[in-house]
């Protein structure tokens, strides 16, 4: 995988550790040839609370480890003991920066098991949030893939860019973050009088901003120096590991739940799935970048196409008293890190039976990452990390 | 990669270097969003404390607390919602469930303060800066997250029922009554309003999980006359109900119904395990079996007492067979509560009128105590010029009579006074008879009151209307015209207002705008009084009493100064089923409470 590059000189590997007959280095930690080191749960270029535990010969890394468990709070057991509309305040905190997944698909299950319509208007609404979503999420994922290479001004840009958007999201909804704004049968409220303008003038913002960060990160030879040929995906990976999103995409994969089996408004919104070949850091970085664009273009035709009249919410039994006949489903929809999925069982009574959130970054930070970072430099661990685009919340929910 | 571009490139962004600042300087200052879901509010004066919003919280931060100043009142639980804000989240699902729209959440977010106690509070109740607030998140109109409408129910047709005595009611069927019990909120409102007391929303949460043996057993613990009360309650549950207060109110009585006739009678005895009940040897005697007799029997028939009811008429149900008319409670229904009572041992001695058959004396020496349910079944007359005649008819009387089958005088016009249920029971008993008599209707009732305070159920007078029967509010009745012997009609002028201010009655009119139905015969219904001749009068000057005269009962057990005497139902309380039911539950406790104390002090 580590590629040389132009002036690079062929070391001398003898000093790191030969593969054992398991094919696996043989680390041992008393020859003093290595070194256990802790990258988080304090660290800037850590994305969130997690944590890796690398074992590194020199600046080079022989093992990593993934640690999570640093805000496990419970959430599937927890959400076994409330009643299906008392979860919604709760399923937004599974991923903080993307709350609207998760709302999205707890409604849906709740929908499908039964039999609840949304009415047209309350499904672009839904599509509009989810791709603001999509589209805050992949701003303030450039804050950390900056961050993670040294680039803290772009993310200071990038984190402006997302403050626009939870504007609009607070006049939306009434929150900035955790929005609570998709329930069963619909969503809370209309777009207030003036949302379409004010969100043109945001994206405006957004695609001028866009066009300096090109400039001063993907047509930039430090960036380019860091990040391509590092962190490097083989496609022959992305069904063994579960890859999903960009990470996939980026390998060539062309799934894309919006296009695979398009829920919401998606069927009719004319966009393209985004492609790379590359599958290293800066295909990964630059294949988001243009996601976030197509992102741009799709809340314009959602604004442009929505229906300016119409019920958003249907007419919804007593959710003090809600059941849902018994049965399983598994709703799945396209966030930012790749296809996010809810199982939902339910048993007849007024409380989920069994929740399972399967959040993309479970694989990604985990399994996918821990093998990633084998050989890769100290140094590129963050990038790397980041470049997956992890939510630890996701993983133990 | 390493392209002169890649070098020079990054150089372009030089522009942003005299870009502003994009920070906010004062961030506490700033406004939130026109819906944020900021600090609550809430609006005292349509707050009726009934804690929806408590029980959606999933955080456990609202609690229902009393508060200085508020009263538990009818439809008011008196507590208001605490809110603390170490637990709560802003996710306004409170907002959303909110019954009466009284709570929102404004669109201030800021609150400093050195003492965290603080962050618990009422809101409404302790003033805080952002009560004044405009701004903030609503419940949007077209969203709710429960029904606001209410299951329709099927009625028979005008048509179909205009000319008979069939119920006019079907009932819900099994899915609409789930939907219906679907409703409720479980905020107890209506427990607390209930003369009875009755767990309305237990037995509605009966209904929901389809156990409706469990859900006629939660009746039976406080209303022996279920398929009565089903059908003819005057529902002061519904009045409070807080689903009402933006929608429709729960249909607690057709609900109550429901669970009444999905039980047939032969399962009553195992789902209410009254088949096994130990007697414990003492005797009560109780005077009527209208509501409040028969709760009274019930209840200490439950208790093991062995009760004897005396019942003047030939059968039981006091005013509910013999003032409600057969299409409002058909007496099948009647029997099946009537029967059940019977089967715990209760026992009904049919044409027994006391005082005549036998004597109150007689009762107080054979019957460790007694209990008088003896109703209000006099009708109070008008005594305007002309109510001496023949055909001017007390409503009650014909109502027994229509009852007992006893032919009465139907005319071709008639007029009744009264704008209450009665009179509207006997307009429309006398329409249908009027139908099947000549095929057409000429029935007037006209009433002090005009029809937005008309005493009578709206749906009554919707009803009667619909049957062909002309209602006249508004118009008070000077004379009954009188000529050669027969009647021409009844002479009204307008009635200006029906309260003094005091709220007392006190009619006045506007003598110079009359107005004058034509009649062969008038029916008086202005209401009924009781006849109490039954008690000795050396026993009746020993009852304490009000200074209106009236008896005084202990409100508890309905004890009266005579301690083996407890009176109830119309004649203390009411007048409706209802209260009579109450007014027997707590008499036969009474009764059970003084009889054991009585045996404590003999041994």
């Amino acid at each position: 995988m580590n590629k040389k590059g132009l002036f690079s000189l062929e070391g001398d590997r003898s000093m790191y550790p030969q593969p054992g007959a398991d094919g696996k280095p043989e680390i041992d930690l008393a020859s003093h040839k290595f070194l256990k080191l802790w990258q988080g749960p304090n660290h800037p270029g850590i994305t969130g609370n997690m944590s890796v535990e690398l074992t590194v010969c020199g600046d080079e890394v022989v093992e990593a480890k993934t640690h999570v468990g640093y805000l496990h709070r419970g959430f599937e057991k927890l959400m076994e003991r409330r009643k299906y509309i008392q979860n919604f305040p709760l399923v937004c905190r599974i991923a903080v920066p993307e709350p609207d997944y998760n709302e999205f698909n707890y409604a849906t299950a709740i929908e499908r098991l039964s039999g609840i319509d949304v009415p047209e208007k309350g499904l672009w609404l839904r599509t509009l949030i989810l791709e603001m979503a999509r589209l805050q999420g992949f701003l303030m994922w450039i804050g950390g893939m900056v961050g993670a290479v040294g680039f803290g001004t772009v993310g200071q840009w990038s984190n402006y860019l997302r403050d626009l958007i939870l504007d609009r999201f607070e006049e939306l909804t009434g929150a900035r973050i955790y929005h609570i704004y998709i329930l069963p049968g619909g969503v809370r409220n209309d777009l207030p009088e003036g949302f379409a303008a004010r969100m043109e003038e945001n994206l405006k913002e957004i695609e001028g901003f866009m066009k300096d960060i090109r400039r001063v990160l993907f047509n930039n030879y430090v960036y380019k120096k860091r990040t391509v040929d590092t962190g490097y995906i083989d496609p022959a990976w992305i069904y063994p590991y579960g890859i999903v999103g960009p990470n996939a995409r980026a390998a060539g994969s062309m799934t894309d739940v919006r296009k695979d089996s398009p829920y919401g408004k998606y069927a009719a919104l004319d966009f393209d799935v985004n492609t790379a070949v590359e599958s290293d850091v800066y295909a990964r970085s630059l294949l988001r970048y243009r996601e976030l664009l197509t992102d741009v273009d799709l809340i314009r035709q959602i604004l442009r196409e929505m229906p300016s009249r119409g019920e958003f919410m249907a007419k919804l039994p007593n959710m003090l008293n809600f059941t849902i006949p018994a049965g399983e489903t598994y709703v799945r929809s396209e966030c930012t890190r790749g296809e996010y999925g809810y199982y939902l069982v339910s048993d007849g009574s007024a409380y989920p039976r069994r929740v399972n959130v399967r959040g993309p970054s479970y694989t990604h930070a985990v399994a996918l990452l821990e093998k990633m970072l084998v050989n890769a430099n100290i140094a590129d661990v963050a990038q790397i990390m980041v470049s997956l685009h992890t939510y630890p919340p996701e993983i133990e929910r | 990669m390493g392209t002169t571009k890649d070098i020079l490139s990054p150089f372009l962004v030089w522009k942003q270097f005299f870009r502003k600042p994009v920070t906010i300087r004062e961030p506490l200052k700033r406004q939130g969003a026109d819906r944020y879901r900021g600090f609550h509010i809430n609006d005292m004066k349509t707050c009726i404390g009934c804690g929806t919003c408590e029980s959606i919280c999933e955080n456990q931060a609202i609690d229902l607390v009393p508060v200085d100043g508020i009263e538990t009142r009818s439809g008011d639980s008196g507590l208001r919602p605490k809110v603390d804000y170490g637990r709560c989240c802003w996710c306004a699902l409170c907002v959303d469930v909110c019954t009466t729209g009284s709570l929102q959440l404004t669109n201030v977010f800021t609150w400093v303060d050195k003492d965290p106690e603080v962050f618990r509070y009422i809101p409404g109740i302790d003033a805080k800066p952002w009560d004044d607030s405009a701004k903030g998140y609503r419940k949007a109109a077209s969203m709710e997250l429960y029904p606001l409408e209410r299951v329709e129910m099927q009625h028979l047709h005008p048509e179909e029922r205009h000319d008979s005595f069939i119920e006019i009611i079907k009932g819900y069927s099994k899915a609409e009554a789930l939907r219906e019990a679907d409703r409720c909120v479980s905020c107890g409102i209506c427990t607390a309003t209930c003369p009875a007391h009755m767990g309305i929303p237990e037995y509605i949460r009966a209904i929901r999980e389809d156990n409706v043996e469990e859900g006629l057993r939660i009746m039976y613990e406080t209303n022996p006359l279920p398929e009565i009360c089903g059908r003819i309650c005057t529902h002061k549950c519904e009045t409070v109900c807080s689903v009402g207060h933006r929608g429709d109110p729960l249909s607690i009585r057709w609900l109550k119904r429901y669970l009444a006739d999905q039980v047939p009678a032969s399962k009553y005895a195992e789902a209410l395990r009254s088949d096994s009940i130990e007697k414990n040897g003492r005797k009560v005697a109780i005077i009527g079996a209208g509501a409040a007799g028969l709760s009274a029997a019930y209840y200490l028939g439950m208790m093991g007492y062995q009760v004897t009811v005396f019942e003047k008429l030939s059968a039981a149900g006091g005013m509910m067979r013999f003032g409600i008319p057969e299409y409002r409670l058909p007496y099948d229904q009647i029997d099946k509560d009537v029967n059940h009572i019977l089967s715990v041992g209760v026992e009904i001695k049919y044409g027994v009128g006391i005082g005549k058959d036998i004597t109150l004396l007689k009762l107080q020496q054979d019957f460790d105590a007694v209990f008088a349910a003896t109703g209000l079944h006099d009708g109070r007359s008008t005594r305007i010029p002309g109510t001496g005649h023949a055909s001017v008819y007390q409503a009650i009387d014909l109502l027994r009579k229509i009852t007992l089958r006893e032919p009465i005088e139907v005319a071709e016009k008639i007029v009744v006074i009264g704008g209450g249920n009665v009179a509207m029971d006997i307009t429309r008993s006398l329409a249908r008879m009027q139908r099947q008599k000549y095929g057409k209707v000429q029935v007037i009732a006209t009433s002090l009151e005009t029809e937005e305070i008309m005493p009578a159920d709206r749906e009554e007078v919707v009803e009667a209307r619909e049957e062909g029967a002309l209602i006249h509010p508004g118009w008070g009745p000077r004379e009954i015209v009188i000529e050669e012997g027969r009647i021409k009609g009844l002479k009204v002028v307008q009635c200006l207002s029906v309260f003094d201010e005091a709220k007392r009655f006190n009619p006045t009119f506007d003598e110079s705008r009359g107005n004058f139905f034509e009649a062969d015969m008038v029916v008086e219904s202005i209401g009924q009084g009781a006849n109490l001749s039954y008690i000795p009068v050396d026993y009746l000057e020993k009852l304490e009493k009000d200074h209106r005269g009236r008896i005084l009962v202990d409100t508890l057990t309905f004890q009266t100064s005579l301690p083996w005497f407890f009176m109830g139902g119309d004649i203390i309380e009411g007048p409706d089923v209802i209260h009579g039911i109450a007014n027997g539950h707590k008499a036969a406790r009474g009764i059970d409470q003084y009889l054991n104390a009585k045996m404590e002090e003999t041994k």
